[in-house]
């Protein structure tokens, strides 16, 4: 028979810790597909042009800045491949990798309700979190495939590897969402400060237009590590030229034990979280 | 599975709170720091903390049931939110066997846009159920909830009551070995509370439960032992279950009493003994019980009877005692007693409400209500037992 006991954390084992986690993921994965899934319905069916909005932001964003780039308003340097494409993507992927940043705080924010009442793998919240955040992701994706063959864009095999780098952007948003989540249920300042710091943010990524070629900008940009993911999914497009892949490699690479402490972090901070929550 | 294991073991279990909000948030935030760098030292009240629990012991085994009684505030719910294994203690040790099911908030994590099918579904994973597990349980679980013909309707059009029916029924689908019930059977009409109660008295074999309440009936229909509890601490802990309900009610307030009727009789006193010894307030179980009623009036009634209505403590009427026809005249200071014979009421506390009642052409009208008048208390039989009357047959 299973045996649990509940005390003051007097032996902390990190190793143990992410074990028990890593095991509550797997078991729990009816409970996260489920949460997905309710989540999606009600999302939907309580609209009518439902799944249309999936692809309405980042096809606006996208518009802005096609419209800014064609009237002349500012001036774009060459991006190498068609703007609309170019401002598509890099929206794409912008958007992928603030919401799974701000995915885990949202996911676990939602269910205040029974985290105070019914004790279940709270791991499951975070999955659920990704499976709802990759559904969107896909439908966008069909956005994509959509202007690949509008612009007549050479199809090659390295097509087939944009949803790795897609994953690999799930992967550095959930991370850093793990770290902000225990403190940014505490206090709302810092749902306010993430959505205020990723607008800055966005203008020192090359979401929108290309990294200039000489000056700060150039240096801030290349350091920025969201900067390889987009790259690369630009790159694949092109099928030339992989030039930021090894720093996205690295990058990802940084991620994964981060990611393992991440979710440490948030399994040690749940019950201290649930204290002070109101229901 | 041995028959009488023991599931839950408490020590030395305690959790404090803070008492204001900036403060325990920031305190939220030095226990993140401190409890990822894995916190040792012992916990000490910091500025504007107080135990909500403090020292609590107990052990519990396969088939008992555990009646958690107390105030409101007294940390009950903190108590079964540490066993359910919600928040850490911040002392002390619980280890508890086998699985652990919790009725605390029935339908918590219900979607309102969504059926009631695939909120069966949904609240089924979060208890911890396999989607097999639930489709093999479904048209049971339909069934006990009562709700055919509503089970494809959005959730958000039922009734509170439908609501907790069909979260009660998913939840009663759990095979625990260790049973949390938190104030549950209180919600809802009275059929659905006794099949509920049914339920858990199945689940209640092959289990160990701790049963929170209010409702002292339930209490002692289902426990066979309880902890009273007072400002976070054990008051009392008795396999008696009468006696831990009579120290509950002794904790309750004395209620004002009020008059709903005309102010044309005042009622002085009421005293209440039996027998020559005569002891105000306390009537001796098996003795006779005799109501001594002091009133003025400002105008004569003829044909009044006095009506004595007893009250245990849970506000339940229990028994009834009418005078015979009395004459009140406008004077003051008129004493009438009356002799009820003997009394078999159970051994408590009780509240009388006064009622004088005119009768008139076939008609009964009331004068005067005095509701909880007052308060008395029947003593002598050993025993306590949480039941109206008690009567023992005679060899």
């Amino acid at each position: 028979m299973e045996v649990k006991i509940y005390q003051k954390e007097n032996k902390l084992s990190l190793f143990k810790l992410l074990k028990e986690s890593l095991m509550d993921i797997y078991n729990s994965r009816f409970l996260a597909r489920q949460m997905a899934e309710r989540d999606i319905k009600a999302q939907y069916r309580q609209s009518y042009f439902g799944i249309l909005w999936a692809f309405i932001t980042p096809l606006t964003t996208a518009l802005v800045w096609i419209i800014l780039n064609i009237t002349g308003t500012i001036k774009l340097t060459d991006a190498g491949m068609p703007y609309p494409l170019f401002a598509f993507t890099g929206t794409l992927m912008w958007s992928i990798i603030t919401e799974s940043i701000n995915s885990p705080m949202q996911s676990t924010n939602g269910a205040r309700g029974i985290l105070t009442k019914i004790n279940f793998p709270k791991e499951a919240l975070i999955i659920s979190g990704i499976y709802k955040l990759l559904f969107n992701t896909s439908i966008k994706l069909l956005l994509l495939v959509f202007f690949l063959f509008y612009f007549k864009v050479v199809l090659t095999w390295y097509l087939l590897l944009i949803p790795l780098v897609i994953f690999g952007a799930v992967l550095f948003g959930t991370t850093i969402g793990l770290f902000i989540t225990p403190i940014g249920l505490l206090y709302g300042d810092v749902n306010k400060l993430i959505k205020f710091g990723l607008q800055f943010l966005m203008y020192v990524t090359p979401v929108v237009y290309v990294i200039p070629k000489d000056g700060i900008m150039k240096t801030i940009m290349e350091l920025n590590p969201i900067s390889p993911i987009i790259l690369t999914v630009r790159d694949l497009i092109l099928g030339v030229e992989f030039n930021s892949i090894t720093y996205l490699v690295i990058v990802l690479l940084c991620c994964l034990p981060l990611l393992f402490l991440g979710l440490i972090i948030y399994r040690i901070s749940i019950p201290i979280i649930v204290e002070r929550l109101s229901a | 599975m041995k028959e009488n294991d023991v599931l839950i073991k408490v020590e030395g279990l305690s959790k404090k709170f803070c008492k204001d909000l900036k403060t325990s948030l920031w305190y939220g935030v030095k226990d993140l720091a401190s409890g990822i760098r894995g916190n040792t030292s012992e916990r000490e009240l910091r500025p504007k903390e107080f135990w909500a629990v403090k020292d609590i012991n107990f052990e519990l085994r396969r088939g008992e049931c555990l009646g958690l009684i107390g105030h409101n505030g007294a940390g009950k719910s903190t108590l079964l939110k540490i066993l359910n294994g919600l928040i850490n203690p911040d002392a002390g040790k619980v280890t508890i066997k086998g699985r652990v099911g919790a009725l605390i908030e029935l339908g918590a994590g219900f979607n309102g846009i969504l059926s009631g099918r695939e909120n069966i579904y949904n609240n089924g994973a979060i208890l911890g159920f396999t989607r097999k597990e639930i489709d093999g349980k479904l048209d049971e679980i339909i069934a006990f909830s009562e709700l055919e013909e509503f089970i494809d309707m959005p959730v958000q059009n039922y009734s509170s009551g439908m609501k907790v029916r069909l979260g009660f029924a998913i939840a009663a689908q759990m095979e625990p070995d260790v049973l949390i019930i938190d104030e549950v059977l209180a919600v809802g009409d009275m059929a659905f509370a006794m099949k509920s109660f049914n339920a858990i008295s199945q689940i209640l074999k092959t289990s160990a439960v701790i049963f929170v309440s209010h409702s002292m009936p339930f209490i002692s229909r289902i426990c066979d032992n309880v902890i009273l509890m007072d400002k976070g601490s054990i008051l009392l802990k008795t396999e008696d279950v009468g006696i831990g309900i009579q120290s509950y009610f002794d904790k309750q307030k004395q209620l004002e009493s009020l008059n709903f009727g005309n102010e044309n009789i005042n009622l002085n006193f009421v005293k209440i003994y039996s027998d020559d010894e005569i002891v105000d307030g306390i009537i001796e179980y098996g003795k006779k019980a005799v109501f001594e009623v002091n009133v003025s009036s400002n105008t004569g009634y003829k044909n009044v009877k006095v009506a004595i209505l007893i009250y245990n403590m849970a506000q339940i009427n229990v028994a009834l005692y009418e005078s015979s026809y009395i004459d009140i005249e406008g004077t003051n200071n008129q004493d009438f007693k009356f002799d009820f014979g003997k009394s078999f009421l159970s051994r408590s506390n009780y509240f009388i409400t006064v009622r004088f009642d005119n009768f008139e052409d076939g008609k009964s009208l009331v004068i005067s209500n005095y509701v909880n008048y007052r308060k008395f208390q029947v003593t002598g039989e050993e025993r306590i037992v949480f039941a109206p009357l008690y009567l023992i047959e005679e060899k």
